[in-house]
């Protein structure tokens, strides 16, 4: 295997466990470059990336950022906010004209699901998904299987749970598609009412006892309670969602073995993660970040070979 | 029908690795400022075997090498499918005398990405290119090597192809010829 079986990154869905694993030992060798004295290659020089944001992102924005400059790749960036989406531009349009000025590959963030999808069916370009919606944040599993193969040794037979806000996670959905390809068993853990209906077709066990679960887990998968995309109250108070589904450090010390606590950000300190587990030597939150960068670079590089 | 012909069979091989290594000698001494690096994928265990040499004729531990990968400095990435290797430098190579080591030596553009790719571990005081095969009619860039096992004259449509006993099962450098 030397190339990936798809020309976009629209969903781990549509990858297969080879697809991953090339991307995941790719990200390991640009994991080493970016901890070089100059972290930078050539690899992308002729390659000019779009990075359009319709939604507000932090880390995933400037990870795909850092990931294009220390390819060596030209990059423009987009935001929805300041642009002519607000006087009523169509997607499709906004994307062929920035494609107009000679743009090779897009990352796109968008609120709509399947949005990804859409740009691929309808443009002449290489589209890397960088959350679209409740659906999928591709690159966001891959950095979280690699961090847990990086610390663990391996993915396949490990017990992974993931916990809090699983019907508004793209992360959520894009980690189960991708643990399960890579021979993990994967929990889900939440309040009843933030699970998906359609959850039993996905091949998980699920959880309502957030200490049954963590007894059960290798890898604790903490989400953020996604309030901006909660229409209607799905439990009663963030103060009680924290004592059910909290984790803080008296559970985490209570369980008979040491489990590695991941949070795929932004963490809302003391509602679903206390600040003590969040800093605590079990945690990899920083590392995920780390290796963000790392497994960007590898799908970008990968996906660039065939332009 | 490709028709292999043998160049120097393992035997030859380690004599012109001991010669190798005899060569490097009178240059850098102990090794103290100098330090060995083979090019992936197919230059690191022409770089093993020296550094091991080196090591039994200085009766010495303290010799450093390391591989470098030249993928991500290619100027055919995109042309074709690249893996890329591990690049395994824990030493710094600033000011130091630095032996690059691939196996053969052709049209000299991996030479080129890999002189790219070390530039980002530091300033070296001086580069030496040391092959074990230097194909000398086929350069496309003005590279030569310091250090050269077997000069051979080969056409384009002829191929190279050395073994090594750690992968392929035995050492032998192998011309093929379409004739």
């Amino acid at each position: 295997m030397t190339k990936l079986s798809t020309k976009h990154l629209l969903g781990i869905k549509e990858l297969t466990a080879d697809d991953i694993h090339l991307i995941l030992n790719t990200a390991a060798n640009f994991k080493e470059v970016i901890n070089r004295p100059i972290k930078k290659v050539p690899s992308l020089r002729d390659i000019t990336i779009a990075n359009l944001f319709f939604e507000n992102s932090t880390r995933t924005k400037l990870s795909f950022e850092l990931a294009e400059k220390r390819l060596s790749a030209d990059v423009v960036n987009f935001a929805s906010s300041s642009s002519s989406v607000s006087k009523g531009e169509t997607l499709i349009d906004t994307v062929n004209n920035i494609l107009a000025m000679k743009v090779d590959m897009v990352v796109m963030r968008h609120p709509n699901p399947g949005a990804a999808l859409f740009l691929a069916k309808h443009v002449n370009s290489k589209i890397i998904n960088a959350g679209d919606g409740a659906h999928e944040h591709p690159t966001q599993a891959l950095l979280d299987a690699f961090s847990i193969k990086e610390k663990l040794g391996s993915v396949k037979g490990k017990k992974i749970a993931i916990i809090g806000d699983i019907l508004h996670s793209r992360v959520a959905l894009s980690n189960i598609f991708c643990l399960q390809k890579l021979g993990a068993e994967v929990m889900v853990c939440g309040p009843t009412t933030l699970l998906p209906k359609y959850i039993g077709s996905l091949g998980v066990k699920v959880e309502s006892n957030l200490k049954k679960a963590l007894e059960w887990c290798d890898v604790a998968n903490m989400l953020r309670i996604q309030l901006e995309r909660q229409d209607v109250k799905y439990f009663p108070s963030l103060r009680e969602y924290t004592m059910m589904f909290g984790l803080n450090k008296e559970i985490l010390d209570s369980l008979s073995k040491k489990i590695v606590v991941m949070h795929p950000g932004p963490i809302n300190r003391g509602v679903e993660i206390t600040s003590d587990v969040a800093d605590s030597n079990q945690s990899i939150i920083l590392e995920q970040v780390e290796n963000g960068v790392a497994v960007r670079m590898a799908v970008l590089f990968l996906l660039a070979g065939r332009v | 029908m490709m028709k292999p012909r043998i160049i120097l069979d393992s035997k030859h091989i380690e004599i012109t690795v001991t010669r190798l290594c005899h060569q490097l000698i009178e240059v850098h001494n102990d090794f103290s400022n100098s330090v060995i690096i083979g090019l992936q994928p197919r230059g690191i265990y022409l770089s093993k075997r020296i550094h091991t040499k080196l090591s039994e004729i200085l009766k010495t531990k303290k010799i450093l090498c390391g591989s470098l990968d030249t993928t991500f400095y290619r100027d055919d990435f995109r042309k074709k499918e690249l893996v890329p290797n591990a690049t395994e430098i824990d030493f710094i190579i600033e000011d130091k005398n630095v032996i690059l080591i691939d196996d053969v030596l052709y049209t000299g553009r991996t030479i080129r990405a890999g002189l790219d790719a070390m530039l980002a571990f530091g300033r070296p005081n001086d580069v030496e290119l040391l092959v074990l095969i230097d194909r000398r009619l086929s350069r496309h860039l003005p590279i030569q090597a310091k250090y050269i096992g077997k000069t051979i004259d080969s056409i384009a449509s002829e191929k190279v192809k050395v073994d090594w006993k750690e992968v392929d099962g035995s050492d032998k450098v192998t011309l093929l010829s379409n004739d």
